[in-house]
């Protein structure tokens, strides 16, 4: 065998050519979604409008009506919400709407991104309204996390919590956690205003301030440098872990060292 | 080698008498008895969480600055950044992140000053439930509650010095809490504050008071404690040969001193470890202080929980229809605040205060105790006891309300409603399902006394009967079980006398009557010996 054929027949050359081949297939795929969602992003054509409106009809239309325009009492009209309303509602599962309750609550995801950009494009097609954040507009890498937490103490902290750990609302309702929100649901309920919350529009909160916010919540991951956090919501937890954990440990040792006794 | 350190020892200890006599101090000392029991240590946790408080606190002492002057931050902390705040907050990040070790030592200093409140609100409840506070000890009751007292003052002033949102708001409340006393309020808090909130010169106030006045007098006050506890001997619980007139116990000297000495380091341990493993109070979460912004889940340390729980607990409008704040000549009296903040706590502690005069009065059992009760053998006093902390409890969960409607998922709403009827009805439910059980409890003891103990061995009698063998108590079970005071409800002289004349006074003594009979009418008596012997008798 000459020396090319040896080469060509080394041991480790399928294992390389498996690999290489994997590599190919991941790098195409990623390369069409990343294409695909950045089309969904900036253009939908009438075609997307289309599909979207036969599945409003199919999922949305009971409560909010064939036209979208609402039913009294039972679901606000969408005429002017725009896409970014929808991006945030459908696309953390909040609605479709499980149940009537004191408000709509995340659940899993019940369409998949391209549904979920049909259905935009279709509400976003009755009547203006603000569209979904590019990339660049929820970048956390772009914002300045001091700013973010100064506007966020101001405009955000008091439903939910100084670092977004969440909080109650009057009657039921309540203001959620947002450490597992993506960068464009945030930018987009601050938009949009869903349920209790009021909206941030840009006059109100620029939007580099609303990616600032975005910058302030996503260092919340990096957890806290004083240890476990005690799900973050403040002295309650704190005493109830001293009463409990300091302060039963050393009981604990108490009987325990009275129980060696004379 | 043990010879020569034994000589050394001796040649040093003999130096330092010559000169100073101490030989008989340290032979008093280490020959005082003391009884043993795991309960008689809850004190001694609230003293050794003061010792880690003093060394924690002095190394903070050495990076806090108590400056209320505006800077720019300039740390390592990126959500920071050019941030203005206090000197206070800056150099509470500046150790908490660039002094190796600080933030540990926070931590320390906070989990300690938690554990510090606890420990002693427990050592209380110890000393309330086994009648510990009687006579002679009420002097030193008094001081105890004293210490529990300047506890919350060394704990919120603390709270409060590294100018952090969190804090700030607490001392908002403060501040509103002063105004709403009557004419004298506003005052009160220019003077409080150096004019109007939040002013400049607070943090420099509260470091003087939570650094120097404050353990300075919980200083004085413990060593207080202390000797009056050296001074009229250690409570005993009731056993085998115990009695008002004697101490049962082991010497302090080794086997207290060794005990004493090693609890000290399992609390620095637990208290290092839950520093170690927990984040508490992590202000750069909160921010530098502004008056404006208010988060969710704004609570004080759980010491003061109670005060924010009855505020939020009070209705601004009674039934929607009496409003709570009233204006008179161009004062405004707000009982929304005055009563929940002021007025509440001041009858709770009072009360709390005053109870060993109370019971005393109550029972009219004024003699020395030196043995203590057993909750079971003191109904209404541990009925009183449940009823108040269960009336606490539901202050310190309405201070709560928002994080226990998040956490469950209920209505803020109607968790407050809930607690507005709780309030009046939790603490009498509470007294009487306590008295049943204690009454139940005596009853079963009794029960022990003169039967014994069931054994579950079944035995058949030449006649046919079958009968379970009960076993008799020991002596030294027996004397737990029958060992304390039959005190008799108070009689008092009829309302009018043999020739139909009323009575001066009579209203006044039937008012003591009734008392008397709340805390004696349903008691059950200890078995006396002839009931004993009877029932042995019975058995044979």
């Amino acid at each position: 065998m000459n020396a090319l054929a040896r080469h060509r027949y080394h041991r480790a050359a399928p294992v390389v050519l498996v690999l290489l081949l994997l590599a190919l297939i991941t790098g195409v795929a990623a390369a069409v979604s990343t294409a695909s969602s950045a089309d969904a992003a900036t253009a939908t054509t009438a075609e997307d409008a289309a599909e979207g409106q036969k599945l409003f009809a199919a999922n949305c239309a009971s409560c909010h009506g064939l036209d979208a325009t609402g039913t009294d009492g039972v679901a606000p009209s969408l005429v002017g919400v725009g896409a970014a309303a929808v991006d945030f509602q459908v696309g953390t599962g909040r609605m479709p709407m499980q149940s009537s309750g004191p408000q709509a609550i995340a659940k899993r995801t019940q369409f998949s991104e391209e549904e979920i950009s049909q259905l935009a494009a279709y509400v976003a097609s009755l009547g203006a309204g603000p569209a979904i954040p590019t990339a660049e507009q929820v970048d956390p890498e772009l914002g300045d996390a001091a700013k973010g937490m100064e506007l966020f103490r101001t405009n955000c902290a008091m439903c939910h919590g100084s670092v977004g750990g969440g909080g109650a609302l009057t009657q039921g309702k309540y203001a959620p956690n947002l450490w597992e929100t993506t960068p464009t649901h945030i930018y987009e309920a601050m938009l949009t205003g869903p349920q209790s919350m009021p909206v941030f529009n840009d006059a109100n909160i620029t939007p580099e301030g609303k990616r600032d916010i975005i910058a302030y919540l996503k260092a919340q991951d990096e957890g806290s440098p004083g240890g476990l956090r005690l799900g973050t919501i403040g002295p309650v937890a704190e005493g109830m872990w001293g009463w409990l954990v300091a302060l039963g440990l050393i009981i604990a040792s108490t009987v325990w060292i009275g129980a060696r006794s004379s | 080698m043990g010879a020569r350190v034994n000589t050394a020892a001796a040649g040093t200890a003999n130096w330092v008498d010559e000169r100073t006599s101490i030989g008989g101090f340290v032979k008093f000392f280490a020959r005082k008895l003391f009884p043993d029991h795991w309960s008689f240590m809850l004190g001694e946790i609230a003293l050794y969480s003061f010792v880690v408080l003093l060394l924690s606190g002095v190394f903070l002492t050495a990076f806090f600055v108590p400056s209320m002057t505006i800077v720019e931050y300039d740390g390592p902390l990126a959500t920071m950044k050019g941030v203005e705040m206090s000197e206070a907050f800056a150099s509470t990040l500046h150790m908490s992140f660039e002094v190796p070790g600080g933030l540990l030592m926070r931590q320390i200093h906070h989990w300690s000053a938690l554990l510090f409140t606890a420990a002693i609100v427990t050592h209380m409840a110890r000393v309330f439930f086994t009648g510990a506070f009687r006579k002679p000890r009420e002097l030193n009751w008094l001081v105890g509650f004293t210490l529990m007292i300047l506890s919350l003052a060394a704990g919120f002033s603390g709270y409060s010095l590294p100018d952090d949102v969190l804090s700030g708001n607490g001392l908002r409340i403060i501040e509103g809490v002063t105004r709403s006393v009557p004419i004298v309020g506003e005052y009160i808090s220019y003077w409080i504050f150096g004019g109007e909130f939040p002013g400049e010169i607070l943090i420099p106030r509260l470091f003087t008071m939570h650094v120097l006045l404050v353990p300075g007098l919980i200083l004085v006050l413990v060593a207080l404690h202390l000797f009056l506890v050296f001074l009229h001997k250690h409570t005993q619980y009731p056993g085998g040969g115990r009695k008002d007139t004697n101490v049962v116990g082991l010497p302090l000297f080794p086997v207290y001193t060794a005990k004493a000495g090693g609890f000290f380091f399992v609390v620095f341990g637990v208290i290092a470890l839950v520093a170690a493993i927990f984040t508490i109070n992590p202000v750069w979460n909160y921010g530098p202080y502004d008056p404006s912004p208010v988060s969710a889940g704004t609570q004080p340390d759980w010491y003061i929980l109670f005060v924010d729980g009855a505020l939020r607990l009070m209705p601004g409008w009674l039934f929607d229809v009496i409003p709570m704040e009233w204006e008179f000549w161009g004062y405004t009296l707000s009982l929304n605040i005055l009563t929940p903040a002021l007025i509440l706590p001041g009858l709770f502690f009072g009360f709390l205060a005053l109870y060993p005069w109370i019971e005393a009065w109550a029972t009219g059992d004024r003699g020395e105790k030196h043995v203590l009760d057993r909750p079971r053998n003191a109904p209404v006093r541990t009925g009183i006891g449940v009823a108040l902390i269960s009336f606490y409890v539901i202050l310190v969960m309405e201070g709560s309300n928002d994080i226990i409607a998040n956490l469950f998922h209920l209505s803020l709403n109607d968790l407050t409603y809930f607690f507005r009827i709780g309030i009046f009805v939790i603490p009498v439910l509470a007294f009487w399902i306590t008295r049943r059980l204690a009454i139940g409890l005596q009853r079963k003891d009794r029960e022990l006394v003169l039967h014994g103990k069931e054994t579950g061995r079944i035995v058949r009698h030449e006649h046919g009967e079958y009968q379970e063998v009960h076993e008799p108590l020991t002596d030294q079970e027996r004397w737990v079980l029958v060992s304390y005071d039959d005190i008799a409800p108070l009689e008092i002289e009829p309302e009018y006398n043999d020739r139909g004349v009323r009575r001066k006074g009579y209203r006044w003594d039937r008012f003591k009557q009734r008392l008397s009979r709340l805390y004696f009418e349903k008691r059950i008596s200890p078995v006396t010996p002839e009931e004993l012997a009877e029932a042995q008798h019975a058995h044979h």
